[in-house]
């Protein structure tokens, strides 16, 4: 569905991704983990084309958006959720949701919301609130909401679970897994929580310093010495 | 209290022409963080659209004022948009994420440029307009001082009051209004929810285009004389409206420019009218030193 091949990324000067091959079929989980600064968002960007890829290409269903605008690459159905959440401060829980469907029919838009909200009750009753008043955990509900709005068939998620409480990112992991098992949207997760993540994912990456070092399935990946000395050890989440 | 009233209602209707301006201004600040200083001169072109169109279908000899009007203002807010199209995809677009001082030049280069393209295709000289909309309502007497309110003064009221509210609730409520707060709040993820930043940018130079031009139209109804130079002056007033009403603020520009009007039109009407820009400056510099955001501007609060 989605694929990334020998693509090189540059943030100025800095050759942030050093050619990445990444896979990821339709219906799948794929789970991406590295460090802070390995380059993971970057690639998460690089899909949407902002920043583009130097060499290398991209393509979503055999069509190649390595040099496509990010909005036209949103409308061929897909949708991220960025790092940083990126909720817009000053628009209310049901504007930001509304900016979510922008590409959508607005003939759905009503049973999306009605969904959005029975995924995430909470945000039902602060749909009047402002964006940048919620708390974290809130915010990131908001954010993966906002991405679902659009009906995407592959859906880019940047850490969910950064920055939020331990019962908080089980129900995101769960919501995730609901929304790739019941919807059949594909995800792509970038994730420094490498527990949870590779628990969750068909397949997996890891990312060093703009290169993948090693793949296998989430499982393989989380029994492999190397990854549980980098990753997991000293207590997982 | 009825020379009150009469400066009341001259401040008001001078206020409407710069509170129209003030929102361009605003608009483009907003979503990209820059000062057209050229919008004064899309002012100007607005009213020189409007004069061309009006004396073309013979507006000083027909019997058909009322729809020359209608056509003067209906061509200016069709034709001068172009205009403000134009400026930001030739002197702007090329320019987006270069520093900030590059696309400042540019717009005082812009603001150069174009009065000077208007001085070569139509004249250096003043153009008139012989008044078209006279009489009025005497609503107060008193004293020997008659208090009059012109037609012409209502016809702006209601435009100005129609366009700000039909301007904000495009804003608040329709989904290129959305698209415009978003570019505003953050253009990355703008982009990443499928909106076409680039073209939203210039519809935002559209917009304030033909609120400027309807502008420039009120403009020579009311003075009845207009020279490709009036850009420079009014383009400043109004840029300082925007700045005290609290630049980025959509009811700030209105609030903004119906103040400056008012200061104008009272510290004319009670002290002297040679010191009338004086006196909007100076409240300018006042307000922005005990409230640097403007009376509407805020400060920003975001949570991260």
């Amino acid at each position: 569905m989605l694929r990334i091949s020998g693509v090189h990324t540059f943030y100025g000067n800095i050759e942030a991704l050093r050619g990445i091959d990444i896979e990821v079929n339709e219906g799948e989980i794929v789970t991406l983990i590295g460090a802070n600064g390995a380059g993971k968002s970057t690639l998460l960007m690089t899909v949407c084309g902002n920043p583009r890829a130097t060499h290398g290409t991209v393509t979503f269903e055999g069509r190649d958006i390595t040099r496509a605008p990010t909005h036209d690459i949103i409308r061929l159905g897909i949708a991220q959720s960025p790092e940083g959440r990126r909720i817009f401060p000053h628009m209310t829980v049901m504007e930001n949701l509304q900016m979510g469907a922008v590409t959508a029919d607005p003939a759905h838009f009503d049973e999306d919301l009605e969904r959005a909200f029975s995924l995430f009750p909470i945000l039902a009753d602060r749909r009047s609130q402002r964006g940048g008043t919620l708390s974290g955990g809130e915010q990131q509900m908001l954010a993966i909401a906002r991405a679902l709005m659009s009906r995407p068939r592959l859906l880019l998620l940047d850490e969910p679970s950064l920055g939020l409480a331990p019962m908080v990112v089980k129900k995101i992991f769960e919501i995730i897994n609901e929304i790739n098992e019941q919807r059949g949207i594909t995800v792509f997760l970038v994730e420094q929580n490498a527990y949870h993540a590779l628990r969750l994912a068909h397949r997996a990456y890891v990312m060093v310093t703009g290169k993948i070092t090693l793949t296998g399935s989430g499982a393989d990946l989380l029994a492999d010495p190397e990854v549980r000395a980098a990753y997991l050890e000293g207590g997982h989440g | 209290m009825e020379y009150f009233v009469q400066q009341l209602i001259n401040g008001l209707t001078l206020g409407a022409v710069y509170g129209l301006i003030a929102i361009g201004y605003t608009m483009v600040y907003g979503i990209i963080g820059m000062i057209n200083f050229a919008h004064g001169e899309i002012f100007m072109i607005g009213a020189f659209h409007a004069l061309i169109i009006a004396l073309g279908l013979g507006i000083t000899t027909g019997t058909w004022i009322p729809v020359a009007l209608v056509a003067a203002l209906v061509g200016t807010m069709l034709l001068t948009p172009i205009y403000g199209w134009a400026l930001e995809r030739v002197a702007y677009r090329p320019l987006r994420g270069s520093p900030r001082l590059a696309t400042l030049i540019t717009a005082i280069g812009m603001s150069i440029y174009l009065p000077n393209q208007v001085q070569l295709l139509q004249g250096a000289r003043i153009k008139t307009l012989p008044p078209v909309l006279q009489g009025g309502f005497e609503i107060m007497e008193g004293g020997g001082f008659v208090v009059t309110l012109s037609y012409l003064q209502i016809l702006i009221m209601v435009l100005t009051v129609t366009l700000m509210v039909a301007f904000t609730l495009i804003i608040e409520k329709t989904a290129l209004g959305r698209a415009q707060r978003a570019c505003e709040q953050d253009r990355t993820m703008a982009a990443l929810s499928g909106i076409n930043v680039d073209r939203t940018i210039a519809l935002t130079f559209v917009m304030g285009a033909t609120l400027a031009s309807v502008a420039g139209m009120i403009f020579l109804l009311r003075y009845g004389v207009i020279d490709f130079f009036i850009g420079f002056l009014v383009g400043i007033k109004a840029f300082t409206a925007a700045v005290l009403g609290g630049i980025g603020s959509l009811p700030g520009a209105m609030l903004g420019g119906f103040l400056i009007g008012l200061i104008e039109a009272f510290w004319s009407g009670y002290f002297t009218v040679e010191y009338k820009d004086v006196a909007a400056f100076s409240i300018l510099v006042l307000v922005l030193i005990f409230r640097p955001t403007g009376l509407l501007g805020k400060p920003d609060i975001e949570k991260v």
